[in-house]
């Protein structure tokens, strides 16, 4: 699904306008809108799963609604379009003490970073957007786009709970995203290349090809990756930065409507993007758990989306399980526990590789 | 901590914040994260309860019990009734006081529910503080079919009660009674032994014994420092003496005794014991008995005062009611545990991370109406 692909596919079926720059123009849309259609479609899915899946582990029933219409649907299906129509209709409010130029990047700024990561994330053997040989590299470097937007947005809302907010977004984000780059290295090392494509290929053949299964070092990884993940998404219980009962709302306490919606978007679609990466990593990527089993290219959308949601819904079991670390605390982990092991991972997969050859 | 120091920045926390329980201010001063010193500044739900009472009949007094500590009406009622019975002399016969009994304790189960639930919420935790809404919810239903009301009962009165126990009563009980025990063990835990739970609370905001009796702290804070007391034991009023139940003190499991944890353990030691009292009233209930049979036609209590302590789920809550002989009272002083509990809030919560001053509000248990009244 590359651009080149799409360009050339169109410079086949139309021929009289061979070599147009408007084609061009169209090809590198057809992925935009393409993933445009996917986040949103996502976020729906995502946000009735978090509702659903809240609701059985605390014992209600959720959304719920009968027939079509102004109800919330069957089920409540309807209810995250619902709630996405209330924010997007909701008046925007700007604090008149704030500081309006960045309050109104920050949002914009926070969905750019997570949107521009999912272009590096493969779908499928030819379904990827752009195949760089850094892949893995660019998602860890983009998604650190996110810590400008949460300061941002806490220091120009002018107010002490979202100052608050944003300072432990930065110091949270930046410091687990060593622990989470130390084991994203060993994946690298093992598959020696950066490319999401090539880490995949290096599983091929059944799940117990797979990286996290490679030698007892990786599941260890894998563990301080998936944790990492939950902190670098503000999830509980690293949710710190907008910890509801401490700080009011963090760092979104001045943000309403639409400008709020994509902050709380963005949570979700960063949630995908680092699950995408763990799966890519760790569990095969768009691969088939067993060999010759479904394991042809349309397929392969299903593997890499089903195992992707899968960890999205570990996400969101522990969210709604356990209680919130404290920021020492959170540090302590970070600094303390996960870098040294991470380090010793290193130097365990590095022997362990020497030494089988 | 605290070798760099930074520029001290006032925080108010609250009057509207989600941890403050109520509408209670806080001022802080914190060094980034370290807070410095905490200001309570109270009086927001501040409705002139005490004077109220000096303006309508004995009776009109109960409502407004009702609406002071909105968690638990019942023990307020309880407290009430207690120490007019002791100004006027009534003797309510034994049902009444089984009845009594049963409601208070069922009371203090509700609220501990909500202060252990609502306890795991401050510090980031959901699931529990719906788990324990929703067998709040039953009790709330036995309530409901006693007296109509699910949160302001006016249940007990001067010399009786409003209502009977209706018919059914004392086995939907024994039924929530068997489905709810176990729910206490699932509460547990979830909560209190999660680890992520138990750093947060353990060895955080210790309330040594010294500080908790010099600042009159009482009920389950005080119990959580290691003393042993409570009005129910060690200066029983209605019928508590007869019944068996254990009081469980703060005994440092997973820290200092006193801490966070601690304070909020014995609450969860307490739901159970109430479980216990609960079910030996509801067994030695007397079938027969007029609830309205000392009921006092007209309630004029001689000259003279008293004061009267009971056991609420907060701690201990004394009324004074001074009389002149006429159907009003003189004065009526309301000595609220969660008042001195708040008043603690400086000394125990001051050098902690700002996390930790809202998980020391919260283990307090703090009810803004009885604060204010």
């Amino acid at each position: 699904m590359t651009v080149d692909f799409i360009y050339d596919l169109l410079n086949d079926l139309l021929p009289s306008y061979s070599g147009n720059e408007l084609l061009l123009i169209i090809a590198m849309l057809l992925p935009f809108f393409a993933l445009f259609g996917f986040i949103t479609i996502y976020g729906f899915g995502v946000i009735y799963a978090e509702l659903k899946v809240s609701s059985f582990i605390q014992d209600k029933t959720g959304p719920m609604g009968q027939g079509y219409g102004f109800h919330a649907g069957k089920w409540g299906f309807l209810q995250p379009v619902a709630d996405g129509l209330h924010l997007f209709f909701k008046e925007d409010i700007i604090p008149s003490t704030a500081d309006k130029p960045l309050f109104i990047l920050a949002p914009f700024l926070i969905f750019i970073g997570m949107f521009v990561g999912i272009i590096a994330i493969p779908f499928g053997e030819a379904i990827i957007i752009s195949d760089m040989n850094i892949g893995i590299f660019y998602i860890l470097g983009i998604g650190s786009l996110a810590v400008i937007a949460l300061i941002l947005a806490g220091w120009s809302s002018n107010n002490k709970w979202a100052l608050y907010g944003g300072m432990r977004s930065a110091a949270q984000i930046i410091s687990y995203e060593i622990p989470a780059g130390l084991s994203l290295i060993v994946v690298i090392l093992l598959a020696s290349s950066l490319s999401m494509q090539e880490i995949i290929s290096y599983q091929s053949g059944g799940m117990f090809n797979w990286i996290i299964f490679d030698n007892p070092f990786m599941p260890i990884a894998f563990i301080i990756f998936f944790i990492s993940a939950l902190a670098e998404t503000n999830r509980t219980p690293f949710d710190l930065p907008e910890s509801e009962s401490e700080l009011v709302a963090g760092f979104v306490t001045e943000y309403s409507g639409a400008r709020y919606a994509f902050f709380f978007l963005s949570e979700y679609v960063n949630m995908f993007v680092i699950s995408s990466v763990a799966t890519t990593a760790f569990l095969g990527g768009w691969q088939s758990p067993f060999p010759n089993f479904l394991n042809t290219p349309s397929w392969s959308v299903f593997w890499m989306i089903g195992k992707a949601f899968f960890l999205v819904f570990i996400m969101i079991w522990i969210r709604w399980t356990v209680p919130r670390l404290r920021v020492d605390q959170l540090m302590h982990l970070c600094w303390k526990v996960f870098i040294p092991i991470g380090l010793f991972n290193i130097f365990g997969v590095s022997i362990w590789t020497v030494l089988r050859g | 901590m605290g070798v760099i120091r930074g520029e001290e920045m006032v925080l108010n926390i609250g009057p509207q914040h989600p941890a403050t329980h109520g509408v209670l201010r806080l001022q802080v001063r914190t060094d980034g994260e370290v807070v410095s010193q905490i200001t309570p500044y109270m009086g927001y739900l501040h409705r002139c309860f005490e004077k109220h009472c000096e303006n309508v009949t004995y009776e009109q007094v109960i409502p407004f019990t009702d609406r002071c500590d909105y968690l638990s009406s019942m023990s307020m009622n309880f407290g009430y009734v207690v120490a007019m019975e002791k100004l006027m002399n009534i003797k309510v016969n034994d049902r009444v006081e089984h009845i009594r009994i049963v409601m208070a304790e069922l009371q203090r189960i509700a609220s501990h529910l909500l202060c252990t639930g609502v306890f795991g919420l401050d510090l980031g935790a959901f699931t529990p503080f719906l788990w324990a809404l929703r067998d709040r919810e039953r009790i709330l239903d036995l309530f409901e079919l006693t007296c109509g009301a699910r949160l302001l009962y006016n249940y007990m009165w001067v010399g009786g009660l409003s209502h009977d126990i209706p018919v059914g009563f004392v086995e939907s009980t024994f039924e929530f009674l068997d489905y709810f025990e176990p729910k206490v063990d699932e509460l547990e835990n979830i909560l209190a032994h999660n680890k992520i739970l138990v750093e947060r609370s353990a060895d955080i905001g210790v309330m040594p014994k010294d500080v908790a009796i010099s600042y009159g702290v009482t009920g389950p804070n005080l119990r959580a420092s290691g003393v042993n007391w409570d009005l129910r034991k060690n200066d029983p009023y209605s019928i508590y003496d007869r019944f068996e139940f254990d009081i469980p003190i703060g005994q440092g499991i997973k820290g200092t005794v006193g801490d966070c944890w601690d304070r909020f353990y014995v609450r969860i030691l307490e739901i159970r014991e109430s479980v216990k009292i609960v079910r030996q009233a509801l067994a030695s209930m007397p079938k027969d008995g007029d609830v309205h049979q000392s009921l006092p036609k007209k309630i004029r209590p001689p000259k003279g005062a008293i004061y009267a302590r009971t056991e609420t789920p907060r701690g201990d809550l004394g009324y004074y009611i001074e009389s002149d002989g006429s159907p009003i009272p003189y004065r009526l002083k309301m000595r609220s545990p969660a008042f001195t509990a708040l008043s603690v809030i400086d000394e125990i919560g001051a050098g902690w991370l700002l996390s930790d001053v809202l998980a020391i509000l919260g283990s307090l248990d703090i009810v803004l109406g009885e604060i204010d009244r």
